[in-house]
């Protein structure tokens, strides 16, 4: 039992300490802007514009259910134009960051993880290495930039969209005025309400991106090591956006 | 020149490499023969720094690879041209952005780059085939473009991993070819890892053969013909015991 616990240990330790040493070989990366400079352009076209439409997918049905599910709520009890204030704050709060964030750790991090695991498992990552590219500078730094700005963008716009979607429902289906959905919308919104979901989506497209990268790198065995690589991926990415997500609440909400 | 030191290597409880010694000289072209898993391809990563040995090393013109850091392991790496085994061709790239990779690692003019590319696909008989994907080529043209790869940043060594394995003997004596070409128009020393014997006779100089981790044997293509070790004999002449 002693020596099982001791060994877990030991490996946690040897996992800890290759995801630092990995960390830190990318910031040793960084300054090589030559190599990744155009490279991340073309990533952040990948994780960003190709990641936008399932992303306002989830965010349009998200804003409806939402708006449906706030006046069921409040109805009876509060005035309805608090509709909007519920529609506005979870969207921009909670749901557009952490929805589109699992979303994308399916999308983003899984084809991150399976592209550098076929490359690892197929020599190219050795090509590289032997043609003078730092693997780093050429594969990790473009997808972790990538994830870590795109995430941001894409979670505004579905902010953006979620809202609109709950204010059309509201117009529609719970014969609110728009008058009184902008009141609602206004009522307790501060600017932290904005840059908190932003923020948090950030790191989440930095930490999907950066977990994409390291499993995909440290695949083994052809293609069900590639397999395996990706759906680890994904597992990993999702755990990882929950636990941030109640770890900068508990930061930053107090 | 190219000196392999004591160098050991394992993989877990696998001792693949167990005191390898050899010496490859300036210009030749120098084969490694022997079985599936001796470590061939093991000893040609340690070259180029991509395995580090756990003791011994590779001595490349006297700079001991494993104690090099990033910046002279690159610097060491733009001399050296590499043909992988089933050529690692970069998928998403076509055929001239593969071979032109490596020169965008050097201070070279678009113009520059474009002339070179031409003439290492021109030297594998590829001219033309710039514009296709690797998923378009056959087994042999992929190697013939790991091959311009390699040889496109001009390096003064060339290291082969298994160059035909997988090709039919057509398509092998081909790549032979190729590789006996590449050494007469560029003057490069090269280090071929195969267990194809007909092309270990047809391009190498002198001829090594490890067992167990180290040399079992090293001499000229004649001398490796006529040897009288056994084990030698068995794997030159592919008899089953």
């Amino acid at each position: 039992m002693i020596d099982r616990i001791g060994r877990k240990t030991v490996e946690l330790i040897e996992v800890v300490g290759r995801w630092g040493q990995f960390v830190a070989d990318m910031g040793r990366a960084i300054p090589d802007v030559g190599t990744w400079g155009g490279l991340a352009l073309v990533q952040m076209r990948r994780v960003g514009v190709d990641s936008l439409p399932v992303a306002l997918f989830i965010a349009a049905f998200t804003g409806v259910v939402l708006a449906l599910q706030a006046s069921y709520t409040v109805t009876g009890m509060v005035p309805l134009y608090f509709v909007g204030t519920l529609v506005g704050k979870t969207m921009m709060v909670e749901l557009a960051p952490v929805l589109v964030g699992l979303a994308l750790a399916g999308r983003v991090g899984a084809s991150m993880a399976a592209e550098l695991g076929t490359m690892k498992v197929t020599e190219q990552v050795d090509a590289l290495e032997t043609l003078a590219y730092d693997p780093q500078s050429f594969l990790v730094v473009p997808r972790v930039l990538a994830g870590t700005t795109m995430f941001p963008v894409i979670v505004a716009l579905a902010m953006a969209v979620g809202i609109v979607t709950g204010w059309l429902t509201s117009l529609w289906l719970l014969n609110m005025s728009t008058t009184q959905f902008v009141k609602g919308l206004k009522l307790f919104y501060v600017f932290k309400d904005t840059w908190f979901g932003l923020f948090k989506s950030a790191t989440f497209g930095f930490t999907i991106a950066l977990v994409g990268c390291v499993v995909g790198l440290s695949t083994r065995g052809g293609a069900e090591g590639v397999g395996r690589s990706t759906t680890r991926a994904v597992v990993y990415s999702a755990v990882a956006i929950l636990v941030l997500d109640a770890l900068w609440a508990a930061v930053l909400l107090r | 020149m190219i000196q392999f030191e004591n160098l050991h290597k394992a993989f877990g409880d696998e001792q693949v490499l167990a005191g390898l010694t050899l010496e490859v000289h300036d210009g030749e072209t120098f084969v490694i023969i022997g079985y599936s898993g001796t470590g061939k391809t093991v000893a040609l990563k340690h070259v180029v720094g991509l395995l580090q040995p756990d003791a011994g090393d590779v001595l490349v013109d006297g700079r001991a690879v494993s104690s090099l850091d990033r910046e002279r392991l690159n610097a060491l790496r733009r001399e050296i041209g590499y043909v992988f085994q089933f050529a690692a061709l970069f998928d998403s790239m076509t055929v001239a952005d593969n071979v032109a990779l490596g020169l965008r690692r050097r201070d070279l003019g678009a113009e520059e780059i474009s002339d070179r590319v031409a003439e290492a696909l021109a030297l594998v008989d590829l001219t033309g085939s710039g514009d296709r994907y690797p998923a378009e080529l056959s087994g042999g043209m992929r190697k013939r473009v790991g091959i311009a790869r390699a040889i496109a940043v001009r390096p003064r060594y060339i290291l082969y991993d298994e160059p035909t394995t997988g090709l039919d003997p057509v398509t092998s004596a081909v790549i032979d070819r190729l590789m006996v070409r590449t050494r007469e128009h560029l003057g490069v020393t090269a280090v071929v890892v195969t267990h194809d014997m007909r092309s270990a006779y047809t391009v190498g100089d002198r001829i090594a053969m490890l067992y167990e981790g180290r040399v079992r044997q090293v001499g000229t293509v004649a001398e490796i013909q006529a040897s009288d070790d056994p084990v030698v004999r068995q794997f030159i002449e592919g008899r089953p015991t």
